[in-house]
């Protein structure tokens, strides 16, 4: 009985994670532009992987397991926004990607700008 | 020195977690390694009340369920946004006044913008962090200034 009652937690829990993950995944794909995109990267760094850790954790039982699952959830939540902040300083410092024959993607550049970064026209030129 | 023991315990308890093997050999191996880690984060210098803030530590964890409670309205909307597509969102920039008193205050303030789905702090520069949102309301919500008096609690 109550192994059924831990089945059925930790089954809704990672179901739950697995649609925020897939919610991330749409985010990614439909959101405009790079800033907006990361946002969507948001929900799998945050409440989705802490959603699949927490479905296995019942699963694991009272053992090292646990407690490993435990400290991965530390890392995410600790090295994700790290992680997001560099990126996102790097994307506003840095200058437009470049392609491989040396000229810019337009496109790019055009869609970083609507959210509010100052592009030059030609400063993409390298 | 409450600071080195405070980095002794954690890896201890990193090593012995990850370890699962406690036969004589393996612990005095675990504590060699231990110490010898100790002794590089002092020679960089970088055990002090910033890397282990323990004089937070009873503090800390009213905040952190706060956040966790921030993090879940957060990711629900940002889910929902998702799904409604690009129409649904309206990016801006802005910057945030951080009035922290230190700067591991504000660190984690920029890191709570961070962490929270919808808003991405970008830079922190003195004292005001500049904000990328993924809507209008997500920035003027920062702008209300709950989340930085919380932060600045932490520091009282």
């Amino acid at each position: 009985m109550i192994e059924n009652a831990v089945a059925a937690i930790s089954g809704v829990s990672l179901a739950l994670g697995c649609l925020l993950m897939l919610s991330g995944a749409l985010g990614l794909l439909r959101f405009p532009d790079f800033y907006t995109r990361m946002h969507a990267a948001g929900i799998t760094d945050t409440l989705a992987s802490f959603l699949i850790i927490c479905g296995l954790m019942p699963m694991a039982g009272w053992s090292l397991a646990l407690a490993k699952l435990g400290m991965i959830l530390l890392f995410i939540f600790f090295t994700g926004p790290t992680a997001s902040h560099a990126l996102a300083r790097a994307a506003q410092l840095g200058r437009p990607a470049l392609a491989v024959d040396g000229q810019v993607d337009a496109g790019v550049v055009e869609e970083v700008g609507s959210a509010a970064v100052e592009v030059e026209p030609d400063s993409g030129r390298i | 020195m409450r600071h080195t023991a405070s980095v002794f315990l954690i890896l201890a308890f990193i090593w012995l977690f990850n370890s699962g093997h406690y036969t004589a050999l393996l612990l005095s191996l675990g504590l060699l390694s231990v110490a010898f880690v100790v002794w590089i984060a002092h020679r960089m210098d970088i055990v002090d009340h910033e890397s282990q803030p323990i004089h937070l530590t009873l503090k800390l964890p009213g905040y952190y369920w706060w956040l966790f409670r921030k993090i879940l309205a957060a990711n629900l909307d940002v889910v929902i946004r998702a799904w409604r597509g690009p129409s649904a969102i309206s990016p801006c920039i802005g910057s945030i006044p951080a009035n922290q008193a230190t700067e591991l205050g504000r660190v984690i303030y920029a890191n709570s913008i961070t962490l929270t789905p919808g808003t991405v702090a970008m830079r922190l520069e003195g004292d005001t962090i500049i904000v990328h949102a993924l809507t209008r309301e997500g920035l003027s919500e920062l702008h209300s200034g709950e989340m930085e008096r919380r932060v600045r609690g932490l520091e009282e």
